[in-house]
């Protein structure tokens, strides 16, 4: 039934270039990252309780690892992809070590303090960053001779690449492993009595979100031919945690739903105000003072996901 | 010999501005468990409000003591209005002043504008010191004396005083507190108006320094919280002895090699996390 319903999602959704223009098709590929971006941080925050305000690192180093590699070596995407990803997991590995040293708000401060050395070594380290330049001069990749450039074929790698991702996730957390890892979250401490390693875990959840992190940065680069710093900055780690939260986070819909939302209203939002910071601002409060649970929380759905937890 | 005085200067300098912000950050956290991210806010704010007001013509002393009293006033109302509202949930807490800090950002821009605003040095401060052939910036003495006073202040206050006492007690047992009848809602607001006015007072002095320029907050931020990473939760005196080694870690990484002073920053870090997770002297697991 609900493998019908996603189907049913997918194919919709893949025909967006037929019926749409230009703009929203682009639109679309932008909504598509920030998906996976959203859901990635999603392991993180729902299922595992931990809370990180560093996830853009992931974006940011998987993007400028490809573009760095492909400046500084000419080296091809299919060298390049698998590249940046394996180092950006890398990065993760080491991240996650540091951050899981403490859990909660230590946990919180640790992430946002990690992405904040990476953000500033963005700006500053100009020799390989070309800091606030950014670095641009960036190519998308033809997989099997399809020109990505043209935006509908673009839309359609990243709705695949997003299937991809989705089904991965869908089935992670509905595995036994992904059944440990809302243990961790709600009996931390019953989970090391019945002799899981609750540390192990939650490292291995925090890797995996990195690396899907990572492919939502190539998907961005990709798509913008270009990267600069602010990719890295704490508003990008904000904006996907408020896609989580916004759409109800622990369950799988919500931040497809929270994505949506919050990609649109930036896009509607910047053409008519100029304050997209204070706007997101004045959404993040309302949202955790009026719907800590999310949108999710409007209607049943989700329900099923969210019951074996409180 | 003379560009190595400066920086250390400098970083004695950064060290005791460092120690303002971060023992507000510190105190609040210990506390009340809330990580509250609009504090590199109140900096920026303490920053650009002493910067209108010597603008004005007035002068250090006077723009100190408002944006200290007009800071705690912020901090106790978004206390009193946001936070509480959110008690027991810290998560939410944490994302509220998250927000905060991004309305405060583009209030600040709004407000003042995107070009850096300098604040001069005040008349009294600019000529150095000279001893033995060497030249010492006045005003960079002045700030680490005035950080030095308040961390005394501050330790008079949190080991001599009744509500110190209060504090402490709070600290380390919440719950326990409570039930001997210490009034914990009006210890909230006032610590809070606290940290948020020692913000302040580090956000007026660092201006000379800094000057206000939109960004500060996010500048100051990351460094408050790696001095809190380092120093260890619930020790003052923690905080005190990680606002200096960052200090000087900055500061000399930036003089020495300007593009990785980052990097340089997370080392220490990462070696204290490694071996001791509560910090150099915390007492209590974040």
């Amino acid at each position: 039934m609900k493998l019908c319903f996603s189907l049913l999602g997918l194919a919709v959704m893949a025909a967006l270039p037929w019926v749409a223009g230009e703009y929203f098709v682009n639109l679309g590929s932008q909504v598509l990252i920030a998906v996976i971006f959203a859901s990635s941080l999603n392991l993180l925050v729902g299922y595992a309780g931990l809370t990180s305000l560093g996830h853009a690192s992931y974006l940011g180093l998987a993007a400028y690892f490809s573009a760095w590699l492909s400046l500084k070596f000419g080296l091809g995407h299919a060298v390049t992809a698998p590249a940046a990803l394996l180092l950006t997991t890398l990065m993760g590995m080491v991240f996650g070590w540091i951050a899981l040293r403490a859990t909660g708000l230590g946990f919180l401060m640790l992430t946002l303090a990690l992405s904040q050395i990476v953000w500033g070594l963005g700006y500053r380290w100009v020799s390989v960053t070309n800091g606030d330049n950014g670095l641009s001069g960036l190519t998308r990749p033809a997989p099997f001779g399809i020109d990505l450039d043209l935006s509908a074929n673009f839309y359609w790698f990243a709705l695949l690449i997003t299937a991809l991702c989705l089904g991965a996730i869908t089935c992670l957390v509905n595995s036994p492993f992904g059944a440990s890892i809302r243990g961790t979250r709600d009996q931390p401490r019953r989970m090391s009595a019945l002799g899981y390693n609750v540390w192990a875990i939650r490292w291995f959840t925090f890797v995996i979100a990195s690396f899907l992190g990572a492919v939502a940065g190539l998907l961005y680069v990709y798509f913008h031919k270009y990267i600069h710093p602010s990719v890295m900055a704490i508003t990008v780690s904000a904006e996907a945690l408020l896609c989580v939260i916004a759409g109800g986070s622990s369950t799988l819909i919500g931040p497809i739903l929270g994505a949506v939302l919050v990609v649109m209203l930036k896009n509607y939002a910047s053409a008519y105000v100029e304050r997209w910071n204070m706007l997101l601002g004045f959404v993040f409060l309302f949202i955790v003072v009026f719907l800590p649970k999310g949108m999710v929380s409007f209607r049943g759905w989700g329900k099923a996901k969210q019951g074996g937890q409180s | 010999m003379q560009i190595w005085i400066i920086q250390t200067l400098n970083s004695l300098a950064l060290g005791g501005l460092l120690f303002m912000l971060s023992s507000g950050f510190a105190l609040i956290f210990g506390l009340m468990r809330i990580a509250n991210l609009t504090h590199g806010s109140l900096f920026m704010l303490g920053t650009y409000v002493a910067a209108t007001l010597v603008r004005d013509g007035h002068n250090l002393v006077v723009a100190a003591i408002v944006a200290m009293v007009l800071i705690a006033i912020v901090g106790g109302l978004i206390e009193r209005l946001i936070l509480r509202r959110l008690s027991g949930n810290s998560q939410g807490q944490v994302l509220a002043t998250l927000g905060l800090s991004f309305v405060a950002a583009d209030f600040c821009l709004m407000v003042w504008g995107g070009d850096p605003i300098p604040i001069s040095t005040p008349a009294m401060f600019q000529t150095p010191l000279r001893f033995f052939g060497l030249t010492f910036p006045t005003y960079r003495l002045v700030v680490l004396g005035v950080a030095i006073i308040a961390a005394l202040l501050l330790y008079l206050l949190m080991e001599r005083t009744r509500l110190g006492a209060m504090i402490r007690a709070g600290v380390d047992d919440m719950a326990m507190a409570r039930a001997v009848g210490i009034p914990a809602s009006a210890l909230f607001t006032t610590v809070f108006c606290l940290g948020a006015a020692l913000a302040g007072l580090g956000g007026t002095l660092g201006g000379p320094i800094f000057n206000a320029y939109p960004g500060l907050d996010g500048d100051m931020l990351p460094l408050a919280l790696i001095v809190v990473i380092l120093g260890g939760v619930g020790s003052l005196f923690g905080t005190f002895v990680a606002s200096f080694i960052v200090g000087f870690i900055y500061t000399f990484g930036i003089a020495l090699v300007p593009d990785l002073a980052y990097v340089i920053l997370f080392l220490p870090m990462v070696v204290v996390i490694a071996f001791k997770p509560q910090g150099l002297f915390g007492r209590l697991t974040t």
